[in-house]
């Protein structure tokens, strides 16, 4: 294999610029999808990506910058699908897939209207590191920032919500405002990941990494950190194999963390055996 | 004006009347226990005193218009079984409520979670993870949870659920320590033969309110819960 490439590779600042975005939105999506993950919300992360999809192809057809315009509308789509969920649980789950696969198709029909199905359209849903601009990593790291600041400084509420949010209530937490906070935050790390992960695959950055780590840690502090830090290294490694591969970003991505994850559901069988097994010993 | 006043709440679950039009006042350091059978709007009426669900009709006041730290212990929590949190976690939560200003929680705060948990026999259990707790260690973890949270009132939906007879002692004895150092205890309960011999006053509804006052009052009125176990306990009480 091309082992050699990756230097090669790691010259080109565009690289860089693609790492540092990764890295970036692979901490925030790992962090923000625990919550996202206990709190059942893991659909509103796959929905709002497909409405990017969607406000980024008609942001390209109209020529204005697409980072920029795409991020307040999505933030408003957010609010309004945390609404949806809350008003009926079943009748929200579908109304969140009606959304989305409309905005699918909004999406798909502006390309295939104006410039036709070609590289741009496949860029935006599956990704591509040359897409990003200096513009994009600028916004990058703006969000992730606050993103990051308002995750730590609302751990503590964030955890009593996600817990027993009746408990949360009555203690005087506006649980809805939080809710509120996450969904946006939410909206946030799907718009600005999914230049480089693809909206078809972002929610996958969102959604792989808490779940692996709920299988590895009992308790929540542990799980929030172990999701962060698998997120990353998935991310370096899924990166430097689509190098050696020349493979999408965004797929090498997702399946680094899909074999981390059945590693990790293999070993948690295992722990369970080797205790019966011990159990059986002693009696 | 009293510690805390309900007057004429009327809540509706699907055309049916959960809460009819019920008002009473209690004051600071009374231990309320609210009876009635299973259906009869306890609950309904609780959640509504803690503010989780919006009355049709009526309002709640606190003394002083100042809605104090409340601890509550629900009658059941829906918590996902693979939900990653420790024993630890889950009662220092109860602090939430003195986390003004964001960030993580302090020594004091810290300490205090411990001191709930020594209180309840769970200290050796911090580390353990909360979903693979029995159902009596979860609950105990849960009061902990409600002790960090109160400050001037605690409020219990059927905490002796699923708890084994000498923590129920132990749990009836601190509470009621609790109480003598002035805290408002609001408690629903299923037993009355204990409960009676610790509260002062009592609430007995069926939607709509059948008798509230004084528990002297109540052991001398012929509203006893139809229910013939209960009907032989409060005899026996009486």
């Amino acid at each position: 294999m091309p082992f050699e490439l990756i230097p090669v590779y790691l010259k080109f600042t565009f690289i860089w610029r693609a790492i540092i975005v990764g890295l970036l939105t692979s901490l925030c999506a790992g962090l923000i999808g625990v919550n996202l993950v206990l709190k059942r919300y893991s659909m509103i992360g796959d929905g709002l990506s497909h409405v990017g999809f969607g406000i980024l192809a008609i942001t390209v057809v109209i020529g204005l910058p697409p980072l920029q315009t795409a991020i307040p509308i999505i933030l408003i789509v957010a609010f309004l699908l945390l609404r949806l969920r809350e008003n009926s649980k079943t009748k929200g789950d579908a109304a969140i897939a009606l959304i989305s696969v409309s905005a699918l198709a909004i999406g798909v029909t502006t390309f295939s209207l104006t410039s036709g199905m070609n590289s741009d359209m496949s860029n935006y849903m599956f990704g591509s590191i040359l897409t990003l601009t200096e513009s994009d990593l600028y916004v990058c790291i703006v969000t992730s920032t606050i993103v990051l600041l308002v995750y730590v400084l609302f751990y503590a509420k964030n955890f009593a919500l996600t817990f027993d949010s009746d408990f949360a209530k009555a203690s005087g937490v506006r649980v809805d405002l939080y809710n509120l906070f996450t969904a946006l935050m939410t909206a946030l790390i799907v718009v600005v990941g999914m230049r480089m992960m693809g909206a078809m695959l972002i929610s996958g950055l969102i959604i792989f990494p808490p779940l692996t780590a709920i299988r590895l840690f009992k308790s929540y502090k542990m799980v929030a950190i172990a999701s962060g830090v698998l997120s990353t290294i998935c991310f370096i490694i899924g990166i430097l194999a689509s190098f050696v591969l020349s493979t999408p970003v965004g797929a090498s991505v997702i399946i680094t963390n899909l074999c981390v994850f059945c590693l990790c559901l293999i070993i948690g069988y295992m722990k369970i055996l080797i205790k019966k097994h011990n159990r059986r010993l002693r009696m | 004006m009293s510690f805390l006043n309900v007057s004429n709440i009327t809540s509706c679950y699907e055309e049916k009347k959960a809460v009819d039009n019920v008002s009473f006042a209690i004051d600071e350091g009374d231990y309320l226990c609210i009876i009635g059978e299973n259906g009869s709007g306890k609950s309904t009426l609780m959640k509504i005193i803690l503010g989780l669900i919006k009355a049709d009709i009526g309002k709640i006041e606190f003394s002083n218009n100042k809605r104090p730290q409340i601890g509550y212990l629900p009658q059941q929590t829906n918590v996902a079984k693979d939900f990653p949190a420790n024993v630890g976690e889950v009662v220092l939560s109860g602090c939430i409520n003195k986390r003004r200003h964001l960030l993580f929680y302090n020594k004091a705060e810290r300490m205090l979670a411990m001191e709930n948990m020594q209180k309840l026999n769970i200290l050796d259990l911090k580390n353990k993870s909360y979903n693979e707790l029995s159902f009596g260690q979860q609950r105990r973890a849960l009061i902990a949870r409600a002790l960090c949270a109160a400050d001037k009132l605690i409020v219990l939906d059927e905490p002796m659920n699923g708890l084994d007879a000498i923590t129920t002692k132990e749990l009836y004895e601190l509470i009621e320590n609790l109480n003598r150092g002035g805290m408002t205890v609001i408690m629903i309960s299923h037993d009355l033969d204990n409960v009676l011999s610790y509260a002062n006053k009592v609430l007995y509804m069926d939607s709509k309110l059948v008798f509230f006052g004084e528990k002297e009052g109540y052991l001398k009125t012929s509203y006893k819960l139809t229910n013939s176990k209960y009907c032989v306990e409060v005899n026996n009480a009486i």
